[in-house]
């Protein structure tokens, strides 16, 4: 099957499904008890003005009406009014998510470096010493949340042995980068302003390692156990028997089979690592969108709320899909599957 | 033995052959390892009032003189900021992380096998249409970024967060069951019952679902960690357990302030977590090994 053909069917596919998630999310932010209105206006707020807020917010109209409503704002590029940043969702989705994403992508970057290293030096001592090893930083990848990851490197490599920055995402000082694609460490490299962009990976290095872990373990696991697998396969002796070079075997035999499969699972690491931002981001006071939906959360601001599971919900179905393409591109197979 | 063998009236127990399962699960350490880990932690939970040196301090108990002191022969992980004994909160933080898991997997595990069940049968038909398009719809947002909104829309408590969960955990059974059952409704022995008159119901039930027990049960041990982690995320957050409740998320959280003075606050519950998350992982491959090996 062509690969544009099977993109354009994944997309066509996801739209139902983002389109049944707005209605989810939306009629739970609307059903559920509480009262965002009251919420906005403080406990001490006189009714007038609790009851100005909720015309503001369309509480007063049906439910189905508001749903409409909602749509049409979408249109015109709105997701509504922020109670707790006092602006259209909009603006903040713009300002925060390539933040966000800039973290996400270098957690990424980590997830894959590692993985690679550690699943390729387990599956080549497979049973001995190393994979023991790698084994067991992989058991510890899985189990131990990012948070805790967080907090440790927090107290190990910022308090203890002063080598990272606590918090925040730029140094005392610094100048943020004028905006070109909304990620101030891409910007500030566009700018040529190279000692902001150090500065900005300095103090991402610790969140990005603290959020890649898991994910890393997963795939370093998955590596491992696909390098096993193809090192028994009688094409690989039969390569060998013909004096193909080891390192050529090892590339094209063994090392490249044993990805498809840890590529088709990154749509698991991507969930993993869109969740785990928010408590990362949160320990690292990382002024991102994920610390944005927490505070949007705390404060019951049902319009931001919305939109952060919804662009979410699209972050997500995207980087699937690219992902998908991926693997059918490296394993037609699976395209012809899953027709 | 009567007694067993009316429990296991069709046989379903026997087909599973726990012996030999049990064989191959104990021959590998580190399942062993995982057994003893949760075993370890659900005995602690259970018994955390005579377990723990201060029941008291669970709840709300104030304690200034003795207020953040570091770990030592008297409190072993050190007092919190209330002068709280860290490791009795912790013994009983067990409590509510396993009671998270125990709550959330049984609300979730009957609704989403026989969802599951039914869709995958009828998968041609519009009914099992429709059951996986809403199921992808709970799917198309990372469980925690779901779970955390549903909780913030309510009023954040331990039964909230269970619930939130529960909501968008179910899913995940429906998809899996519907995996199964959809390639085994092609097999011999479910044509043989259509042949004899078996009705739909009798296939799905006493056909089809025995065969699924195996990675059933591998999926709820794996499952068991990865809903205690979902759950300490959120009241770590703040739209989970509330204070004064000895909750490990909370209470990571609530320490994490101290940093790094007062690392003990934090860190021993942080490592609690990961201690029971681990186990049920190890236990999880370990099971999943024996039935699949």
């Amino acid at each position: 099957m062509k690969l544009w053909k099977y993109l354009l069917r994944r997309i066509l596919y996801v739209i139902p499904t983002l389109i049944g998630l707005s209605i989810l999310i939306f009629t739970l932010s609307r059903v559920l008890p509480g009262d965002p209105a009251r919420m906005a206006a403080g406990p001490n707020a006189p009714d007038w003005v609790v009851e100005q807020i909720r015309v503001q917010l369309r509480l007063d109209k049906p439910l189905w009406e508001q749903y409409i409503y909602w749509w049409v704002d979408l249109f015109h590029g709105d997701l509504g009014y922020s109670i707790v940043s006092q602006r259209s969702v909009t603006a903040d989705v713009i300002e925060y998510l390539p933040i966000s994403l800039q973290l996400i992508l270098m957690a990424a970057f980590f997830e894959i470096i590692g993985a690679l290293v550690l699943g390729v030096i387990a599956g080549r001592h497979s049973y001995k010493l190393p994979d023991n090893i790698v084994r067991m930083i992989a058991y510890l990848g899985v189990s131990v949340p990012s948070f805790v990851w967080g907090i440790l490197f927090l107290l190990v490599f910022s308090s203890l042995i002063p080598l990272f920055p606590s918090h925040g995402m730029y140094s005392p000082g610094t100048i943020p980068p004028p905006r070109i694609t909304g990620m101030p460490a891409l910007d500030a490299l566009l700018s040529g302003n190279f000692d902001t962009f150090f500065d900005i990976l300095w103090h991402m290095f610790l969140p990005a390692l603290a959020l890649s872990l898991g994910a890393m373990a997963q795939d370093a696991r998955i590596i491992r156990a696909g390098m096993i697998d193809n090192k028994e396969k009688e094409h690989v002796a039969l390569v060998r028997g013909y004096g193909i070079p080891e390192r050529l075997i090892f590339s094209k035999y063994i090392l490249k089979p044993s990805l498809i499969p840890a590529i088709t699972v990154m749509g698991m690491d991507i969930a993993s690592l869109l969740g785990n931002a928010f408590m990362v981001e949160l320990i690292f006071q990382w002024p991102g969108f994920s610390r944005y939906g927490i505070n949007a959360m705390l404060n019951k601001d049902i319009n931001a709320i919305v939109a952060v599971v919804l662009v979410i919900g699209v972050v997500f179905a995207i980087a699937n899909i690219i992902v998908d393409v991926m693997a059918v591109y490296l394993d037609p197979r699976i395209g012809r599957r899953s027709q | 033995m009567k007694f067993m063998a009316n429990l296991d009236k069709y046989g379903w127990l026997k087909g599973l052959e726990l012996g030999k399962k049990w064989y191959k699960f104990r021959r590998s350490p580190l399942s062993i390892i995982g057994l003893i880990v949760t075993l370890s932690a659900i005995i602690m939970a259970i018994f955390a009032p005579w377990v723990a040196p201060y029941p008291e301090h669970a709840g709300f108990y104030t304690d200034f003189a003795n207020a953040n002191k570091s770990p030592s022969w008297e409190h072993w992980f050190g007092t919190d900021e209330y002068g709280r004994d860290v490791l009795s909160r912790t013994i009983f933080g067990f409590r509510y992380s396993l009671m998270m898991a125990a709550v959330v997997l049984l609300l979730v595990v009957p609704p989403g096998v026989i969802l599951g069940l039914i869709a995958g049968y009828y998968r041609e038909r519009w009914i099992g249409k429709l059951i996986m398009r809403i199921a992808d719809i709970f799917i198309a947002v990372p469980p925690l970024v779901l779970a955390l909104a549903i909780c913030s829309l309510t009023t954040p408590s331990v039964f909230n967060a269970m619930m939130a969960v529960s909501l968008m955990w179910w899913p995940w059974y429906t998809r899996l069951m519907y995996n199964i059952t959809s390639s085994l409704k092609e097999e011999y022995f479910v044509y043989a019952a259509k042949v004899t008159g078996a009705s739909s119901l009798y296939i799905m039930f006493r056909e089809i679902f025995p065969n699924t027990l195996g990675p059933l049960l591998t999926k709820i041990t794996l499952d068991v960690g990865w809903v205690i982690l979902l759950g300490a995320s959120l009241s770590f957050v703040g739209l989970g357990a509330q204070p004064p409740t000895p909750d490990l998320g909370t209470m990571v959280a609530d320490g994490a302030k101290f940093l790094p003075e007062y690392w003990w606050i934090s860190i021993f519950p942080a490592l609690a977590i990961s201690y029971i998350i681990l186990g049920a992982n190890l236990l999880g491959d370990g099971i999943k090994d024996a039935f699949e090996g």
